[in-house]
């Protein structure tokens, strides 16, 4: 193991992948200086500067483009810089990338990697913060990676590279810098496949991104009350995990899902309702949700935080389920 | 600059332009008559009248060059080498059809022969296809990628980021403009600020030209200059190609809100026969030029019947070709 921020991994990931097939290149805004965010810092003295490419303000281009390269026999790895611009791309992703192959029979197929950086970090306000997973879970043909620990960003990150399908690969701004040991041989990690974060048999919770972090300290302090919580990450929510959040449930008969995005709509609410339709009879209790309310994020910090949902919140809400629970069936 | 036609003329290939531009109106009138019958489904529509726009690019292309269209693409695809039944099975949605029955005349593509599709969203195959010349650029590779929209197109922002990003990069794509009039049931100079696709594109340090776009023989040379400019290493031109859409914007629109006489003048100028009057000038019998016609229309006579007899596609078509990853039938009802 060695010891790396999640902004690392993902820039040896795609070094290692960049290495391993001549065909992969990367595109965005800013990178032959690193990328905003620093995460393809030193790429351009390896690669050059047309693997490693700075592009126009032109995210329709930049994602349409890449459709274009991806059907033409290249893997380009798309910076959209964040999340919330990718909106300007809206056409290029979700009509073009998702459905080329498709609407033309299976003539082509659009392999490449788009990049969003997202989540709340550091007072971005409503433009720079939002998490918009749940959209892409919607649409046929996409692949939505969320990963949450160094370790993930390195082993999906390279399964995306190799995925012929398109992926929309969501990093968080929030943990750019967060540390974690990272295997020291190329490990792959397939889409689809939860990872226990922790063991536990009262209550299952479920998360990704950042957010798991915060569910990570909410299952602590829960032990510290006796109670004990299964966290599962899920890391990709298209295709998700299902067996692993099944095998769970049926163990501890409760479920709570928390995630840092809007929880109207959001994919709380397809794991609830599937959770609720195939494990209705070993519920003990009713699914609970903690997710932000339906407001674009705030600037000043006490505003932004009503919008958090805090290890706290989540602490309150498993007690409640598990204090319910004994009477439930 | 181009010259006037000359006595040098390549006949055969001008035969073969003949031949084409009649394939296309055969191909077309029959997609049309199959709409009417209810066979073709969705939207279709038809490029007659703009057929030297088609064939005179086209012919100028090699089978690895790669070509994006827009919904008026059915000509497009055909000249670029695509097979009339596997495209009228696509028409008429049926087994066999060129995407299987997937996509319809606004999806229609042959991968095979470098067309990498047609569009339902207006202006979208502008990035594509740049991206495709930007893949051959770091493949070092010899091909190039060619780019038809319409001149409705240039008012959508992917005009705009896909020529700048084709002249940043230095890439090797023609961009394609049929300057037919009309984008919808508008006229686009009615919603179009200053003077066009070429002037847009040279104020963003494009190259470009503007052609009569019957003209078959003005098609053919100034595309084929600019190919081989291109292929030099040259970088991106665009070429704006007048035109007149002689029928509806779809097949089933009558296209009553522009005057009678205007459309009647516009026949005049029709590009096939103008390629017929070349061609007998030159020493063509009128007997072998008419006889294109007949044997076009005979050609998609056949495809349409095989066409209507074909089964639909099998079921499980439905849930192919979305994804590797992911069962799509998960969580359905
Ligand atoms: C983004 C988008 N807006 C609107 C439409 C509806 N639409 C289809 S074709 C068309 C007109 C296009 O005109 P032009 O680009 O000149 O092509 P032409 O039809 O003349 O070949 C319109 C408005 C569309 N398909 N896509
Ligand atoms: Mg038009």
């Amino acid at each position: 193991m060695v010891k790396m921020s999640y902004a690392e991994a993902a820039k040896l990931a795609l070094a290692e992948e960049m290495r391993r097939d001549p065909l992969v290149w990367a595109i965005g805004e800013d990178l032959g200086r690193g990328g905003v965010f620093g995460q393809y810092l030193g790429l351009l003295d390896e690669f050059g500067p047309e693997r490693i490419s700075d592009a126009p303000i032109s995210e329709s281009a930049i994602m349409g483009a890449s459709v274009g390269a991806a059907m033409a026999g290249t893997r380009p790895v798309v910076e959209m810089r964040f999340a919330d611009f990718a909106l300007c791309a809206v056409d290029e992703l979700i009509n073009q990338a998702a459905k080329a192959r498709y609407m033309l029979g299976g003539q082509v197929k659009v392999p490449m990697v788009i990049r969003e950086p997202m989540g709340m970090w550091r007072s971005s306000a409503a433009q720079h913060s939002q998490s918009l997973e749940s959209w892409y879970t919607h649409i046929p043909g996409l692949v939505v990676a969320v990963p949450s620990t160094p370790a993930d960003n390195r082993g999906l990150l390279k399964t995306a590279i190799r995925s012929d399908d398109p992926v929309v690969y969501l990093e968080h701004k929030n943990i750019w810098g967060y540390e974690g040991d990272v295997p020291e041989d190329e490990t792959l990690i397939p889409f689809g496949k939860g990872r226990l974060e922790k063991e536990g048999d009262d209550i299952t919770i479920v998360s990704w991104s950042a957010q798991m972090h915060i569910a990570a300290n909410a299952a602590t302090l829960l032990q510290a009350e006796g109670i004990s919580a299964e966290l599962i990450d899920l890391r990709t929510l298209w295709p998700w995990d299902r067996q692993m959040v099944f095998d769970s449930v049926e163990k501890t008969g409760r479920l709570l899902i928390t995630h840092e995005s809007v929880s109207v709509g959001g994919f709380g609410a397809e794991i609830a309702a599937t959770v609720a339709e195939q494990l209705f009879s070993v519920l003990k209790s009713p699914i609970t949700r903690c997710a932000a309310p339906r407001v674009p994020i705030s600037y000043a910090p006490p505003l932004e935080a009503k919008i958090r949902v805090s290890s706290e919140q989540i602490v309150e809400a498993a007690t409640k389920s598990v204090a319910v629970s004994t009477g439930f069936k | 600059m181009i010259q006037p036609p000359n006595q040098n003329i390549d006949k055969d290939w001008f035969l073969e332009h003949h031949i084409m531009m009649h394939r296309i109106r055969a191909f077309e009138e029959t997609a049309a008559r199959a709409n009417q019958d209810k066979l073709v489904l969705g939207a279709i529509h038809l490029s007659i009248g703009q057929e030297a726009i088609a064939s005179g690019v086209c012919k100028n292309l090699m089978k690895e060059d790669f070509l994006l269209s827009t919904h008026r693409g059915h000509g497009h695809t055909l000249a670029k080498g695509a097979d009339p039944e596997a495209m009228m099975l696509e028409l008429l949605g049926r087994r066999g059809g060129i995407c299987k029955g997937k996509g319809g005349s606004m999806h229609i593509a042959d991968a095979s022969v470098g067309m990498l599709g047609a569009n339902g969203v207006v202006a979208a195959n502008i990035n594509i296809a740049t991206g495709a010349a930007h893949a051959i650029k770091l493949k070092r590779e010899t091909n190039i990628s060619c780019c038809i929209f319409g001149d409705g197109a240039i008012n959508r922002g992917p005009f705009l980021e896909g020529l700048n990003w084709s002249g940043v990069f230095n890439l090797p794509v023609l961009f394609v403009c049929e300057n037919n009039g009309f984008a919808s049931t508008t006229r686009t100079d009615a919603m179009t600020s200053g003077e066009g696709a070429a002037a847009r594109a040279r104020s963003m340090g494009i190259t470009a030209t503007e052609v009569d776009g019957n003209d078959i023989i003005s098609v053919d040379e100034i595309t084929r200059e600019y190919i081989a400019n291109i292929r030099n290493g040259n970088g991106p031109h665009l070429i704006s190609f007048n035109t007149y859409r002689l029928h509806g914007h779809t097949a089933s629109d009558p296209a009553s809100y522009r005057p009678a006489a205007e459309v009647e003048t516009a026949w005049k100028e029709d590009p096939i026969e103008r390629c017929s009057e070349l061609l007998s000038r030159l020493g063509i019998s009128r007997k072998i030029l008419n006889e294109h016609r007949k044997i076009a229309l005979e050609e998609m006579e056949r495809v349409y019947k095989t066409a209507k007899e074909a089964p639909w596609p099998s079921d499980d078509n439905a849930f192919s070709d979305v994804q590797d990853l992911g069962d799509p039938r998960e969580g359905a009802f």
